[in-house]
């Protein structure tokens, strides 16, 4: 597999992706905004960050650098994109995932080690079993998932919740308890063919015990072997 | 030159957690008559030459200034500059 990075002006995770990347044996490269040649590259991630400085709405500006045009035609042709946090933002922006992403319900940045529940979804990105629990990072001030009803009734049954922010153990928030507030605890969607995944969390920072813990991995992984699939 | 404003706000139904802040805040220091407050975005242009239209006004805000998903907005034009 080989990831490429987009780098916008702002991004501030692209060094954790790739090194969580080839730290799983996996080829990774930065791709600067400004370019509009993803010519080789097997996936693309955007990475976190504060987009040019989060101003106007995060991730509208990014939205329309060049890499972008670039970005949407391959998630159309289904190359595999995952958004991480502003990565997330920037790919509501730009249509490729549906909803917005609000300022956190109680003002507060948020940041600690989450509980997340796998739900069954078209996901590529994604191969676990529903229902396994993870613990992934947040990191974000605007991470408070809106769409319409009939956006989340589209999303149930299309398989396009990923996963939920969840109790330790598994089971469902009470009602209107996500920690940024985000409608029906999402924390992760894809489209409809599941090649492109946004999420709030953070997978490239638990990639490596060392960092506390491996939960990460699966996303990587994942995709690894779905593209070692598609090219047997 | 032609100068518009265009406020942008919350749909109605988007939880506007600033807003709702404020209107608590509100309520705490003695205003009981506070019902709601929704915070939204000012934002003025001044354009110059022969585009300088409500119409691309209108797209900028569509493209741009404004996301649909989330927001509505008002233009209003306040005269030559």
């Amino acid at each position: 597999m080989r990831l490429g990075v987009v780098v916008f002006p702002g991004s501030n995770c692209e060094q954790d992706v790739v090194y969580a990347a080839r730290h799983l044996g996996f080829a990774a490269e930065y791709v600067w905004h400004g370019d509009t040649d993803l010519s080789g590259l097997d996936a693309i991630v955007l990475p976190g960050g504060f987009s040019y400085g989060d101003y106007l709405r995060c991730g509208a500006v990014a939205r329309f650098s060049p890499v972008m045009n670039e970005v949407v035609r391959f998630a159309e042709r289904g190359g595999p994109v995952m958004g991480i946090c502003n990565g997330f933002q920037i790919l509501t922006e730009a249509h490729l995932l549906p909803g917005a992403l609000l300022r956190n319900v109680g003002l507060k940045f948020i940041c600690h080690a989450q509980p997340l529940r796998v739900e069954p979804s078209v996901c590529q990105w994604l191969d676990l079993p529903a229902e396994t629990v993870m613990s992934v990072p947040v990191n974000h001030n605007e991470g408070n998932y809106v769409c319409d009803a009939d956006t989340l009734e589209r999303l149930r049954d299309g398989g396009q919740i990923v996963l939920r922010y969840c109790e330790p153990d598994g089971s469902r928030l009470a009602e209107g308890s996500a920690p940024n507030g985000a409608l029906d605890d999402i924390a992760g969607i894809c489209n409809e063919r599941g090649n492109v995944f946004g999420l709030m969390p953070h997978p490239e920072r638990v990639v490596d015990s060392a960092c506390g813990g491996t939960d990460g991995r699966a996303f990587f992984e994942s995709m690894a072997r779905i593209l070692v699939e598609a090219a047997s | 030159m032609a100068r518009y404003e265009i406020l942008v706000t919350y749909k109605k139904g988007i939880f506007d957690p600033p807003g709702a802040t404020a209107q608590r805040a509100l309520v705490n220091l003695g205003y009981a008559e506070v019902a709601d407050v929704k915070i939204g975005k000012y934002i003025q242009l001044e354009l110059e030459g022969p585009d300088a239209t409500l119409e691309r006004v209108t797209e900028m805000c569509d493209k741009l200034l404004a996301n649909p998903v989330i927001e509505d907005y008002r233009i209003e034009q306040v005269g030559e500059a």
